[in-house]
């Protein structure tokens, strides 16, 4: 049941993937993007995590593609305004692409895959476990990433803050 | 998986569609009739006795309409605009205990669809969601003033969910759990948030009347600078599915809230009430007493939107992310160090 | 603007207050069709064609308020008196086609000023709504006064 449920829902996601590359309109990638995001909340569903599922959902489909969808709205893209690539472009594409592929498959083949201790604990992905572990086993990369966030807000401020001399 | 469950399941979640159905059906009768009472007028009067049946008049003058599709938009996206906004305004009552365990054939019948564990996180990405609606029929339009209202209810919704996010934080910290079923629960009695949580209940309801475009936050359908807002070339049926939409959305908002802050089904002598009517009947005056609170959190909606002038953008961004999210901040710290405090001594 | 004054909770709380007390207020709303606002002296109505007072019609087709008209609303087609008419027309001359077009009318009143034989005046009730374009074309059966005979029975 959860298997086969599985391989549906992995499906679905290969699927609007692949829309995103394949279709011509710039919004209509941005949406099928979307949908993307949204089999993998179902994933996370499945795999018992229901905090991460959540804020997946919160985060990626509700926040940052609007902002995708809002910037690509204002900039009017239409189909065929992105134009034809040279062929040197394809090349150099295709071998970026080629390179990213060894990769992948190279790190998943060193890493022992479907470990089963992770399954052993079912609740770990509720959100009191989950709290826990974070401030507890790893709480020193927490506390680390949310100071790189607050850097890369200030950063933000900073670049969006008006020149006083020169305005 | 018994019958009996799947039966009790589908038999709320129908009541439940069926009720939220009339009562955003009936809001747009009572937006009109209190703007009426605010302005010294009677407001609809003549369909059924008291303007009762306006509702049928107009959403069967919607379904006759015209529906009209602008030859240059993107069709699908077109339908799928309003269609989305209608779906996601349904989805957040899900989540929302409307009254404790009744009791019926002996069996213990839960009055919440489903209690996930995190509840308010739900709901939070469920309205999230809700602006993709308005997104996609205002870009689908293929018209500027349309666009400018999509462009507006997104960066509007954007603003406002982050003040949104940490008023509830601060209220997490106190009930210590995600579950809006164990959140209801906590405020027995009398023991409501709000008391608890006064700035955090302010925050939460200005930035409900911006995530449901209500005036005065309502300019992604402003009518003196973008004639519809996103909506300016819809006609027919899929209008109606977005004004819908919108009451359906103050209507959840207005449970949350009447939820979060206000007790939900629990009001004072609650449990004198239960011993003397029995399991059964005590839950649904319960269950009456929530729906009298949504009633007034509507009501707010309307007053506030025929008393106060719309904001200018400007102003609605320096609200949102000047004043809104330091105080909601300083909010989330002196209620740390209360409970903190609390705890030591 | 102090810290009081720059939250604006007060201001809005007050506005609140003061739309919510009109709740309570006597309506302003007079029931249209079943009952009407009291018209004033000078109140510009329909228009209606007079009659003498031997039951004649006043109206002697010069076409001066057709002229004087802004909107240009009023068309009308002369006729002669024949023999044995005397009792229907006061003139010699009278309008056998007299018609305003309502949608048109700016309600000025231009027409009555021009008259010089104070045969139009706009002395009558608000124009009813109606479904169809050409129902506003109101001929002389609307618009000239019932006579006498037909008043008095």
């Amino acid at each position: 049941m959860s298997v086969s449920l599985f391989y549906f829902v992995a499906f679905l996601t290969i699927f609007f993937a692949l829309l995103v590359i394949f279709s011509k309109n710039p919004v209509h990638s941005v949406l099928y993007l979307i949908v993307t995001f949204f089999t993998f909340t179902l994933h996370y569903i499945m795999l018992n995590a229901q905090f991460l599922a959540i804020v997946n959902f919160i985060v990626y489909m509700g926040a940052i593609m609007v902002l995708f969808l809002f910037v690509l709205m204002l900039l009017n893209l239409n189909e065929g305004s992105i134009g034809s690539k040279s062929n040197l472009l394809k090349m150099v594409g295709v071998i970026a692409g080629m390179c990213l592929v060894i990769t992948l498959v190279g790190s998943v083949k060193a890493l022992n895959a479907s470990d089963p201790l992770v399954l052993q604990t079912q609740d770990l992905g509720l959100v009191k476990n989950l709290g826990k572990v974070l401030f507890s086993k790893f709480l020193l990369p927490f506390e680390i990433s949310s100071i790189l966030l607050l850097s890369a807000m200030v950063g933000a401020v900073l670049l969006a803050k008006k020149d006083i001399k020169q305005g | 998986m018994e019958l009996a469950f799947i039966i009790e399941k589908f038999g709320l979640i129908l009541v439940i569609f069926l009720v939220s159905l009339t009562i955003a059906a009936y809001s747009t009768l009572a937006e009109r009739k209190i703007a009426g009472f605010l302005q010294d007028r009677v407001g609809p009067n003549r369909a059924g006795p008291g303007g009762m049946f306006q509702p049928l008049a107009d959403g069967l003058k919607m379904f006759f309409k015209e529906e009209i599709i602008p030859t240059d938009s993107s069709k699908a996206l077109f339908i799928l605009g309003p269609s989305l906004a209608l779906f996601t305004s349904f989805l957040g009552s899900a989540v929302i205990p409307w009254g404790q365990d009744v009791e019926i054939f002996g069996r213990q019948v839960s009055l919440q669809i489903t209690d996930i564990n995190v509840g308010i996180l739900y709901i939070f990405g469920v309205v999230s969601l809700g602006v993709y609606g308005i997104m996609i029929g205002g870009w689908a339009s293929n018209n500027k003033f349309s666009l400018m209202g999509a462009v507006r209810a997104a960066s509007q919704s954007i603003s406002y969910e982050i003040p949104m996010g940490l008023s509830i934080i601060a209220l997490l910290m106190l009930t210590n759990t995600l579950s809006m079923k164990e959140i209801a629960e906590q405020q027995h009695g009398f023991n409501w948030n709000v008391f608890y949580q006064p700035v955090g209940f302010l925050i939460f309801l200005i930035c409900s009347f911006a995530e449901t475009n209500r005036t005065p936050f309502d300019l992604p359908e402003c009518e003196t600078e973008l004639v519809g807002g996103y909506h300016t070339e819809y006609s027919g049926f899929k209008m109606g599915a977005f004004m819908f939409a919108e009451y359906l959305n103050m209507f959840l908002a207005s449970a949350v809230m009447s939820t979060l802050y206000f007790g939900g089904y629990n009001y004072p002598g609650m449990d004198f009430v239960n011993e003397l009517l029995g399991p059964l009947f005590g839950p649904l005056i319960g269950m009456g007493v929530l729906i009298l609170k949504i009633f007034a959190f509507i009501f707010l909606f309307m007053w506030v939107r025929w008393t106060v002038p719309r904001f200018r953008y400007d102003q609605l961004m320096n609200l949102g992310w000047k004043i809104l999210i330091p105080l909601a901040i300083a909010n989330i710290v002196i209620t740390g160090i209360v409970i903190t405090l609390i705890d030591k001594l | 603007m102090n810290f009081w004054e720059r939250l604006y909770l007060p201001a809005i709380f007050q506005g609140m207050g003061i739309t919510f007390k009109h709740m309570f207020k006597k309506k302003e709303t007079i029931f249209y069709p079943e009952f009407e606002r009291e018209f004033s002296e000078n109140w510009r109505g329909m228009h209606s064609l007079k009659r003498d007072e031997e039951g004649r019609e006043r109206c002697t087709a010069c076409g001066l308020c057709a002229l004087s008209c802004p909107a240009e609303a009023i068309t009308m087609i002369a006729a002669e008196r024949q023999k044995g008419e005397e009792t229907l027309y006061r003139e010699e001359k009278y309008a056998a086609v007299y018609e305003i077009n309502m949608l048109r009318c700016i309600f000025c009143g231009l027409c009555e000023e021009a008259c010089p034989k104070e045969a139009i005046y706009l002395d009558g009730p608000i124009v009813p709504a109606d479904y169809l374009r050409k129902d506003f074309i109101y001929g002389k059966d609307k618009l000239v006064e019932e006579s006498m005979k037909v008043q008095q029975n």
